[in-house]
């Protein structure tokens, strides 16, 4: 599996270094709650165009930076710019520079595909003609014809995703956050959903990416991995496998989440 | 903001559940009460036990048969019958008049007649004796109204905003009570904590949308909504019972307007309490719709409670919304007669609101 992305991840790495842009920067994260210390002192930075893996098992503080991240939560202390904005005084900027697509996949069951994508299209500002060119641009490339006057509760789970993620980067955001994306999916939806990710990227979206599946973990430019709130491992999957001494992430994984001390 | 009035009505329109509770009960309620659920009695059918068979008793028989209330079933020939006949079940009230009866009444003023009335339903055993009691006090009065000897003090009874005491006119303003509080707070709540269950609710708060304008959009619906079933029963009300319309109607709008205002804010409160949309249709029914009907006045009297309930009465913003639309609708009451009332909704009103907005802040950390 791994080779069929190798192509891409060589020409982002083959970029050069000095032309990527930082849209996520975070310094010295911290956020705690009462006394536990959900995020405990987080560094990292992603890349404009990269497919950032954000792993870590339940409980380790994941959903916690997302939210801090996209605005929803204050961090307790710490830089971090989103899109180039600061969390602090500028949420409204970084939520108009942002995607975002929940495990839940956010779409109303109750009304049809365009009126998704109308609504969403609406919340964000979008024209009329721009709403319009879009939705007759995702019934064309997903497809969407025959399911054009049903209901997204109709719809099967593989292409209420697809569109879920169609309308999660309408706005043409700087970065998009996918919290989860793939639970539940069958294998070929979940290949074929990847497929979108990597053409978003390739466009130049920047993809910030939480799983639980370690074969998506191998698809992503960089991982980190999260332990008791620490981040304590970030680089590519190669590099992280060669530092680690496995063949696979999930090894990776493993070892590193044997290390946490909180259930 | 035009948006999301637009997907809120959509998907109201489409919820046929919704759209059932919205209008269906509101006027199968209104119909219920107002024909069916009445505590005025007509067509109850009556026994005689005669011992006099004679001028004045078969007169007052014939009286009682002839107004609305009653309707005369059988004679009977023994006491031992009375139970046999109210174990029947249709007969709920005999009339025994003593042997004589025409003689002791014209000789000596005082002749005595017995009403035993079927209270296995007390309330209406008490209203059957208090009709029969009015029809012969009418009809003594009639007979020595030349009579010297049969001066006495004659009370004229008048029960003034209700004269013919209907009760429709105190179901029709207590039904708005319940039903707009209904729709507006359980409607509003459930719809708010379906966005927080379905993750859609997240999304939201992730766009340039900000909370304020959720919280427009999800009411300005419900609110137009609320209103229109208001004037849905109104005119059931004033079309098919013949309610008194006099009343100050811009007051009773403002008013009504003013008391969906206070049901949306504590609709949003409710939904910023719970998580799914179970707990907000929980805490709208027993939290909320139970003691509205119970504690409002709307069916038992406040009067008659224990201290305790009074003062929880107190704090049901429906008790002192059946206070205004009674006072307007039968009484014709002005804002002067009604300020205190409003006053306390309207603070009510800001209690909620404030106490949401520190609710939804409270979350966004």
């Amino acid at each position: 599996m791994g080779n069929h992305f190798a192509g891409h991840r060589r020409l982002f790495y083959g970029t050069n270094a000095q032309d990527m842009k930082t849209v996520v920067t975070v310094k010295n994260l911290v956020k705690k709650f009462g006394n536990f210390v959900a995020n405990d002192n987080l560094n990292f930075e992603v890349y404009g165009g990269e497919i950032f893996g954000f792993l870590g098992a339940n409980g380790a503080g994941k959903t916690t930076t997302i939210k801090i991240l996209c605005g929803l939560s204050v961090p307790t202390s710490g830089e971090i710019t989103v899109a180039g904005f600061d969390v602090y005084k500028q949420r409204e900027e970084i939520k108009k520079n942002i995607g975002y697509m929940s495990q839940k996949f956010s779409l109303y069951d109750d009304l049809t595909i365009q009126e998704n994508i109308r609504f969403y299209g609406g919340i964000y500002g979008l024209s009329n003609e721009a709403i319009k060119a879009k939705t007759s641009q995702y019934m064309e490339t997903l497809d969407l014809y025959d399911y054009a006057k049903s209901r997204v509760l109709d719809l099967p789970l593989g292409i209420k995703q697809k569109l879920a993620f169609s309308v999660a980067v309408m706005h043409e955001p700087q970065i998009v956050f996918l919290d989860e994306p793939t639970s539940g999916v069958d294998p070929i939806t979940r290949r074929q959903f990847w497929d979108m990710i990597n053409a978003e990227a390739e466009k130049g979206t920047t993809v910030f990416v939480t799983t639980h599946y370690m074969d998506e973990a191998e698809y992503c430019h960089r991982i980190s991995i999260m332990v008791d709130g620490r981040i304590d491992a970030l680089d590519s999957p190669d590099e992280l496998k060669q530092q680690f001494e496995v063949d696979s992430i999930e090894e990776v994984f493993i070892q590193l989440a044997r290390t946490a001390t909180r259930a | 903001m035009k948006e999301f009035i637009i997907k809120e009505f959509k998907q109201i329109f489409r919820d046929y559940r919704t759209m059932t509770i919205l209008f269906g009960i509101p006027i199968a309620q209104v119909l219920l009460f107002g024909f069916a659920l009445t505590m005025d009695l007509k067509n109850v059918h009556f026994a005689v036990l005669d011992l006099a068979k004679d001028e004045h008793s078969r007169k007052i028989i014939d009286k009682m048969d002839a107004s609305d209330y009653f309707i005369f079933d059988r004679y009977l020939s023994s006491f031992d019958e009375i139970e046999t006949v109210f174990k029947e079940g249709i007969v709920k009230e005999v009339i025994v008049f003593e042997p004589n009866f025409s003689q002791i009444l014209t000789k000596e003023n005082s002749a005595q007649l017995q009403i035993i009335a079927d209270a296995s339903d007390p309330n209406v055993a008490n209203i059957l004796v208090n009709y029969t009691q009015a029809i012969i006090t009418n009809y003594q009065q009639n007979l020595f109204a030349d009579n010297p000897l049969g001066k006495m003090v004659r009370p004229e009874p008048m029960f003034k905003y209700n004269p013919a005491l209907k009760s429709v006119y105190m179901f029709v303003p207590g039904i708005i009570t319940v039903i707009l509080l209904l729709v507006s707070a359980m409607m509003t709540s459930i719809s708010i904590a379906r966005e927080k269950e379905l993750g859609t609710m997240e999304v939201l708060l992730v766009s340039p949308i900000k909370p304020i304008q959720i919280i427009v959009g999800k009411v300005i619906p419900y609110m137009v909504l609320s209103f229109l079933n208001f004037v849905i029963i109104l005119l059931l009300s004033f079309l098919v019972f013949d309610m008194p319309s006099s009343g100050n109607m811009p007051l009773l709008l403002a008013e009504t307007f003013l008391y969906i205002f206070m049901s949306l804010a504590l609709g949003i409160f409710i939904s910023t309490v719970s998580s799914s949309q179970q707990t907000a249709m929980m805490l709208s029914m027993f939290a909320l719709l139970l003691p509205t009907i119970l504690l409002s006045g709307f069916i038992f009297p406040i009067k008659n409670m224990p201290d305790i309930l009074i003062w929880i009465s107190h704090i049901m913003p429906s008790k002192w919304f059946i206070i205004i639309i009674k006072g307007i609708m039968l009484k014709g009451a002005g804002l002067m007669d009604v300020w205190f009332e409003t006053l306390i909704i309207l603070a009510q009103t800001i209690f909620f609101i404030i106490l949401s907005i520190k609710k939804f802040k409270i979350r966004l950390t």
